[in-house]
């Protein structure tokens, strides 16, 4: 069972306190979009083995989204971070370029 | 015959003789004996059939790892199948049956599928599949399901009470034998939170039966300093009848303590569940003996060495008087030691390797036992009983030698690791050829969050072979000094997969490796031969290793048989994955306390209790509970739903609508974020005015309605449907938090804060004009309006909205008033017959109404012009959540099945989820649908059936008869006509 700390209450959580929300940073394509851009926001995701940026909701906590970069193989956690972004922060992207932990 | 031998036995006290049964016999043991070594004291050596030939079998194992002695203990509400007596400790007046026997242990009819075995080969199951097809279902299909399982299912509801119990500590020990014990000795002097858990009674392992001396003592004494140093220490908690069940991600261990199953007077929870975050496990797990795959390993008193030699210094109890040790390692020597010190004779030594002059094996040939080597057993003798072994030489055929009169056979295949724990979370294994065992590999732990290993092995869990091995692995997994020790060093290994080498397919098939599945040595490499390479197809095509036991014995041999065939090396090959839990445990234990009326919680709304007490029958809503309906006297559910729609259609019915979802949104861009997640154009609505929306997801489909009332300029309030208040508050949380961050607006759940009643029927308003206090006139308080005001002594908010056609108010009190509005509203209502209706006159009384219902007519491929609901499309909005969707191709198409209403010809009520069906058949012979019924009822107001459903085309092909099915009746004529079957032009709401 996954340990994940929420960034904005600060605790270090069990995944069972956590609902998962799939890849992070997706870039919403509303009602102008082609079918190709529509395709892309809804359906086609990573999947990756090793690094992934992911959304979960602390919600059975504080109810606040937040994104961690997670290992899907190793199961590391580089970091998690608030969601209200559209990146990743520079701190945690050089963690990973490390190959080290926060 | 397996007897008590007069001495011995250091676990057993012989001055407190208990009793107990088997198969309705008395039979007496000892306190500290297990259920297997009673047995065996009792001459009782067969204890089981195997599953698929009902093979009579003996216990084979002293541990977790038997296959063979499953037996169900306990009766009624406290009885449990497929308990292994080696792991059941004894008490007084315990009641153990055997299983798959019919019609007893003696006898079993069933045994002539040995006979036949070979019609039954490895993927037997599969092959019956295929053909003939007449077969499966009248031969092969009954025959199975007779056969299927092991022990029977219990009765009764278990009558057991289970807990859970968290807790947290740095290192987490499993194994409580002298690693597990030196590991923790290490530990506890850091300071750190230490846990020791030990699945059986007593500590020390196998390190006190084969006796060792550490540092200047006997096992048995150094294990007893180690403990009381333990208990003195406060940073360490040691619990022994624990097993380690299960690692998972990022240090989560489940522990299982069994409480009571060693009690003759049980109290208290039978399990405990242990939820341990570690920061770290040692895992000191041990190693479990392999057998040998030789021709009849499976007859009874052919048992592992190291098992037969625990029942005699842990019981005092022997197998046989002559026993005959076979052998590739020193190890079995012990076994000999064991037996000729206990007076027993060992008539030979069978040892596959050519010449061995270690230490342990030059000790006993000075007892004068005869030694063997080169040799292989060709055939064990017996049927019931071992009463002999023919042996031959290893490397040729099978061509018998000799044969030796014998009544047991203590068999060693070498050692292999428990590594279960270590790979249950992803630690990796390398194969060690030179003692042919898999072992943890250090360099590849299974990681926690920080990226680093969080489980450590030690002792033979590491493939630690020899004592001083052992304590040395340990005491470097805790970063100490070992205490001292000398092993005397052993001769090597000689793997040996098959005995004799080139046994051919009749001994072959003699060879168990499996003996709980009946899996043999010639079922694998039947499996390889038909092209089943990969080991885990392998497993699956030959049920290797899928019992209960998880392949504790069978796993590494079946694998080196498997590689052998593939001309591959066991590395090659690999092992099955590893998962949790180690043994087999009891869903009762998973379950805690969560059962029964804790399982989950329950959600009451204010009026609860009201309903309860008026005889609501209840229906679960999410975790609410809502009632169905109020039968009165004798009524049939259906007669009171009747009465409820008549009473509320003709004058007056009242309804517990508290549960439905109440969502409020404010802020300055409250109007932006409504008019995305609201289909209809929301910003618009003026307050104090009411609108029906729609939401969707991003694929345009229909996840939720209900009615948005704007309370000012700011604020909206949105009622969602009964289950769908946290859903939805969580989609729209999403949204704002995740996408329109910067928006600046927010929304609260009050679903709970308020009860919500609804006053419905020709008589509503005159009941509230009783209570008085607001006018609720049509002027005043006109259709899809709300208004705060006072009614009586409460402080209400009413809104005339409707969902069943009538004249109707809901009034939403704060939830401490809920109760005393409810009783104050029925009493004024007493004149006009106020009726509390449940959650099927609702049903029904909105699709008279022809009004949807989120999961009836919606199932997450429903879009809202599927439904006729373009009208609440605002075509206005360059965008909402859900828009983009709709607009994809698929939804244009013209041959959508498309809500239409249904009446039956016959006027009898259609099946719920009914197909339409078409004319012909598709590409795989199945009739063409092309609809199917969304909402079915019998109208009480119409007195006759009337439904939805989605039917292609549907509102193209008003008046068309078509077909739906009914289930074991022919098809029925139903009519396509509008969905408001009822009041089409809303008179009777709108008054």
């Amino acid at each position: 069972m996954l340990l994940l700390t929420c960034p904005n209450c600060g605790l270090s959580v069990e995944e069972t306190e956590l609902a998962p929300g799939g890849q992070a940073h997706l870039k919403r394509f509303g009602p102008e979009s082609t079918d190709e851009q529509f395709e892309e926001y809804m359906f086609l995701r990573d999947n990756a083995k090793g690094v992934h940026f992911e959304r979960w909701r602390h919600a059975y906590g504080c109810g606040k989204w937040f994104f961690a970069a997670r290992d899907t193989s190793s199961l590391q956690v580089y970091g998690t971070y608030c969601a209200q972004t559209t990146e990743p922060p520079a701190d945690i992207l050089a963690l990973i370029a490390k190959g080290r932990s926060a | 015959m397996s007897r008590r031998l007069r001495t011995g036995g250091r676990l057993i006290d012989r001055s407190k003789p208990i009793e107990f049964t088997f198969d309705g016999r008395i039979l007496r043991g000892y306190i500290g004996d297990t259920l297997a070594s009673a047995l065996l004291a009792d001459g009782q050596i067969v204890m089981g059939r195997s599953f698929k030939y009902h093979r009579p079998r003996s216990v084979v194992g002293s541990g977790p790892e038997e296959p063979n002695a499953l037996m169900q203990i306990g009766e009624g509400a406290h009885f449990e199948p497929n308990q292994r007596a080696t792991m059941q400790p004894l008490y007084d007046g315990l009641v153990a049956h055997s299983q798959n026997a019919w019609p007893s242990l003696a006898f079993d009819v069933g045994r002539i599928n040995d006979f036949g075995s070979r019609f039954l080969p490895a993927g037997f199951y599969y092959k019956t599949f295929i053909h003939p097809r007449a077969f499966w279902k009248h031969v092969f299909e009954p025959v199975i399901r007779r056969a299927a399982g092991l022990g029977a299912a219990p009765t009764e509801a278990d009558g057991d009470r289970y807990e859970h119990q968290y807790a947290f500590c740095d290192t987490l020990i499993v194994g409580g034998g002298i690693a597990g014990l030196t590991a923790a000795l290490g530990s506890a002097k850091t300071g750190e939170r230490v846990i020791l858990v030990e699945q059986g009674a007593t500590w020390g392992g196998r390190a006190v039966v084969d006796g060792a001396t550490i540092d200047g003592k006997t096992a048995a004494d150094w294990v007893k300093n180690a403990i009381e140093e333990l208990e003195k220490k406060d940073n360490v908690t040691m619990i022994n009848r624990c097993e380690g069940s299960g690692v998972y991600d990022h240090g989560y261990v489940l522990c299982t303590e069994n409480l009571t199953g060693h009690l003759a007077a049980k109290t208290g929870p039978r399990e405990r569940l242990w939820r341990i975050r570690v920061g770290r496990v040692i895992t000191a797990t041990g190693a479990i003996e392999r057998p040998l795959s030789f021709a009849g390993n499976d007859v009874p008193g052919v048992m592992l060495a190291s098992a037969l030699r625990d029942y005699v210094v842990n019981h005092g109890v022997s197998m046989g008087e002559r026993t005959v040790v076979v052998t590739n390692n020193d190890d079995a020597y012990r076994t000999a030691k064991v037996l000729i010190e206990a007076g027993l004779r060992v008539p030979a030594i069978i040892d596959t390797r050519q010449a061995v002059d270690s230490t342990m094996v030059k000790e006993i040939k000075a007892l004068g036992v005869s030694v063997h080597t080169g040799r292989a057993i060709a055939k064990v003798h017996g049927n019931a009983k071992v009463t002999a072994v023919s042996i031959c030489l290893q490397s040729g055929d099978g061509t018998v030698l000799q044969e030796i009169r014998c009544d047991a056979v203590a068999m060693s295949g070498g050692w292999s690791p428990v590594v279960h724990l270590w790979s249950h979370c992803g630690g990796k294994l390398w194969w060690d050829e030179e003692r042919a065992m898999f072992r943890p590999d250090p360099d590849q732990p299974p990681r926690g969050a920080d990226g680093k290993g969080f489980v450590i092995t030690a002792g033979m869990a590491s493939g630690a072979l020899t004592t001083a091995e052992v304590l040395d692995d340990a005491a470097e997994a805790a970063g100490i000094d070992a205490p001292p020790c000398e092993s005397s060093p052993e001769a090597p290994i000689l793997p040996v997969w098959m005995m004799p080498e080139g046994a051919d397919h009749a001994l072959r098939s003699k060879m168990w490796l499996d003996y709980q599945n009946d899996v043999k040595v010639s079922d694998v490499r039947l499996a390889a031969q038909e092209g089943f390479e990969s080991v885990e197809h392998a497993k699956r095509y030959t049920t290797l290793g899928m019992a209960t036991d998880q392949g504790k014995l069978s796993n590494i041999n079946g694998l080196a048989i498997l590689a052998e065939r593939l001309d591959a090396t066991i590395p090659q090959v690999g092992t099955t994955t590893f998962r949790p839990p180690y043994t087999p445990t009891t869903i009762g234990t998973l379950a805690g306390e969560a059962r029964g009326a804790i399982f989950q919680p329950l959600r009451r709304t204010p009026i609860h209790d009201w309903n309860e007490a008026h005889g609501a029958f209840w229906e679960p809503v999410g975790q609410w509970r809502r009632a169905y309906c109020f039968p009165q006297g004798s009524e049939t559910h259906a007669e009171a739903v009747s009465r409820e729609v008549k009473n509320t259609r003709q004058s007056l019915g009242m309804l517990d609508a508290s549960t439905l979802g109440k969502l409020i949104v404010r802020g300055p861009d409250a109007g932006r974020l409504m008019d995305m997640l609201y289909t209809n154009m929301m910003s618009t609505l003026k307050p104090g005015r009411c609108r029906y929306g729609l939401m969707c997801d991003e694929n345009g489909f229909l996840i939720d309605d209900g009615v948005v009332a704007r309370i000012d300029d700011q604020t909206w309030l949105c009622h969602t449907t009964t289950g769908g208040a946290d859903r939805i508050h969580g989609w729209i949380e999403d949204w704002l938090q995740c996408e329109w961050w910067d928006w600046k607006v927010h929304v609260v759940n009050v679903t709970e804060q308020f009860a919500q009643i609804a006053v419905v029927g020709p008589n509503a308003r005159k009941v509230l004009e009783k209570l008085g206090g607001m006018d609720v006139s049509a002027e005043a308080l006109p259709f899809m309006a709300w208004t705060d005001g006072r009614l009586g002594d409460f402080a209400v908010r009413v809104f005339r909205i409707s969902f069943s056609g009538e004249l109707s108010y809901e009034i939403a009190v704060p939830a401490s008033q809920g109760l005393a509005l409810w009783t104050a509203l029925m009493e004024a209502g007493a004149e006009f017959g106020a009726t509390p209706y449940g959650t099927e006159a609702l049903h029904i009384m909105r699709a008279e109404k022809g009004f949807i219902m989120i999961g009836d007519e919606t199932d997450g491929t429903v879009i809202p012009q599927d439904l006729g609901l373009d009208w609440a499309i605002s075509k206005k909005k360059d965008d909402y959540l859900g828009k983009r969707g709709q607009a994809r191709s698929e939804f244009q198409k013209p041959d959508r099945w498309k809500l239409v209403g249904l009446e039956t010809l016959d006027g009898s009520a259609l099946e719920d989820g009914a197909y339409a069906v078409g004319e012909g058949v598709n590409d795989n012979g199945q009739a063409i649908v092309q609809g199917r019924v969304t909402s079915t009822y019998m109208s009480p107001t119409l007195d006759r059936g009337i439904a939805m459903g989605l039917v292609e085309r549907g509102p193209d092909r008003m008046g068309e008869v078509i077909r739906f099915t009914r289930i074991g009746q022919s098809p029925v004529e139903a009519r396509i006509v509008d969905p408001v079957f009822f009041d089409r032009e809303g008179e009777k709401s709108n008054v």
